[in-house]
């Protein structure tokens, strides 16, 4: 018998601000967080924009000692995770403290610190590399810290499926609690790479949106005039409980997890196949989950990168799963504003997911004024909609061909 | 004293420990909660600014502020 599980908590760290109500009003009033790089100078870089956290202050959070050893994604994380356990209400005690787990994505981990250790070692030799390199940029130290600094010592865990992983993150702790691993969990995502390397190397690929004379503009999911995702940064993380549990402490309840999903494509490490059957078997499969059918869906967190090839088979693959119905529900895309986040998308757009059905708002896909003929389905263009949805599914999709849906309800006893 | 003093804002800089705290006979350990990864790159700050080389067997025997100054100064 699985059990069921809710959404608790939320604690957000996005290039729209540091702290769910920063981010959520402006997301809900269409306001964007994208602009020229200044993290390095990009001269040189074929795209020079980016969404970069700029309100996250490290000695808020961090006494320097630590905060000198830790990357960015993981003081994002980090901050992340205790937003949202203070959010839930949750303490650990000796009774609880061996059933909450932390189970997070990351797509990248430390990469600006493996470009500034490489030069080092390059210009002055091995010796130089500091003893807490490692500790710094694996990708799994986020939730290592996590449940460090909560005393939790349930699974400690990290998916690594590049822009599926707060996803898989997220569907992965569902299952832990439903199938009684543990009763409450910390998940989501964290990602920050905003570096040469990794722009250069997106850029490489031709995954990057180059319209740096029009940052603001430069992530139109859907749009006909759209040419590639923003790299973004920060992190979303949100608390994962057992229904029960949650009910006898009198929680607040954002929404009920009901199913995921989890497919690959078996296709190519970066493309999509073009009518996006593995993701649409992944809806349908996260739909399987939560025994529901296509036409209880009322809205799609999309993965909506803002590149030509996913939307459009994104847009293919819905109306696969969904056929008529699929021009009846809503589809945003929350990277109009955000940007990708890469790793961390998954845990922010769980928690976006969250909030649409707790607030009953669905956010808008900012930019969209000329959809492209084969992006043809509602995508809530421009401004927020008040629509109380009851039933909402999040999409990642990841290089390396893999997929992860998650489904989530309005919450009801 | 030179030497005193420059290792004494190395260690407060490094371990991020107040400066009273660094007397000659605290041990970085048990009195200045460094574990080994901050001895090890403490060393390294150690290396870095007095330009000297410290072998791995004589990186182990300075275990207080006392052994630090002492090595450096007599290898200088």
């Amino acid at each position: 018998m699985k059990r069921r599980v809710v959404v608790t908590g939320i604690g957000l760290v996005t290039p729209l601000g540091t702290g769910t109500e920063k981010t959520w009003e402006s997301l809900v009033n269409g306001r964007g967080g994208i602009g020229p790089i200044t993290r390095f100078d990009a001269t040189g870089h074929a795209s020079q924009i980016a969404a970069e956290v700029t309100d996250f202050k490290t000695e808020d959070w961090f006494e320097k000692k630590q905060s000198k050893n830790l990357d960015l994604f993981v003081q994002y994380a980090i901050a992340a995770a205790e937003l949202a356990w203070q959010n839930s209400g949750l303490s650990i005690t000796d009774e609880n403290r061996e059933r909450v787990g932390v189970i997070t994505g990351c797509g990248m981990g430390g990469l600006p610190t493996i470009e500034e250790y490489h030069q080092i070692m390059v210009e002055r030799g091995p010796r130089k590399i500091t003893p807490f390199f490692i500790p710094r940029v694996i990708p799994n130290m986020p939730s290592g810290h996590i449940s460090m600094r909560l005393g939790s010592k349930g699974p400690n865990l990290t998916q690594t499926t590049a822009c599926a992983a707060g996803t898989h993150a997220v569907g992965e702790a569902f299952r832990h609690i439903a199938y009684g691993d543990c009763d409450i969990a910390v998940t989501g995502g964290t990602e920050s790479v905003i570096c040469p390397l990794a722009v250069g190397g997106f850029s490489a690929m031709k995954a990057l949106s180059t319209r740096n004379d029009d940052p603001e503009s430069a992530s139109r999911p859907f749009d006909k005039d759209r040419d590639g995702f923003i790299i973004s940064e920060g992190s979303g993380m949100i608390i994962l409980e057992e229904l029960e549990s949650a009910k006898k402490r009198g929680a607040k309840i954002y929404a009920e997890v009901i199913g995921y999903g989890q497919t690959s494509d078996a296709y190519h490490i970066a493309a999509p196949p073009e009518d996006g059957e593995g993701g649409a078997r992944c809806m349908a499969a996260a739909l399987r989950d939560a025994k529901l059918n296509p036409e209880d869906v009322d809205y799609i967190n999309a993965h909506g990168t803002s590149t030509p090839l996913n939307d459009k088979c994104e847009t293919q693959a819905i109306k696969t799963v969904f056929k008529e119905h699929a021009h009846k529900l809503a589809v945003s895309s929350t990277k109009s504003m955000t940007g990708h986040m890469l790793g961390a998308a998954g845990g922010i757009e769980s928690a976006f997911t969250a909030l649409t059905l707790d607030t009953g708002i669905i956010p808008p896909t900012v930019n969209l004024h000329n959809p492209s003929p084969e992006c043809d389905l509602d995508y809530v263009p421009l401004t927020a909609r008040e629509a109380n949805p009851m039933v909402a599914i999040s999409n990642s999709f990841g290089f390396g061909g893999t997929n992860g849906v998650v489904v989530m309800k309005k919450f009801s006893s | 004293m030179a030497v005193e003093a420059k290792m004494i804002d190395i260690i407060v800089e490094q371990l991020s420990v107040d400066k009273e705290k660094v007397v000659p006979g605290a041990s970085f350990v048990d009195d200045l909660g460094a574990d080994s990864l901050d001895l090890v790159e403490l060393i390294m700050a150690m290396e870095e600014e007095f330009d000297v080389e410290i072998p791995d067997e004589e990186a182990e025997k300075i275990a207080t502020v006392q052994n630090a100054i002492d090595f450096v100064a007599k290898i200088q």
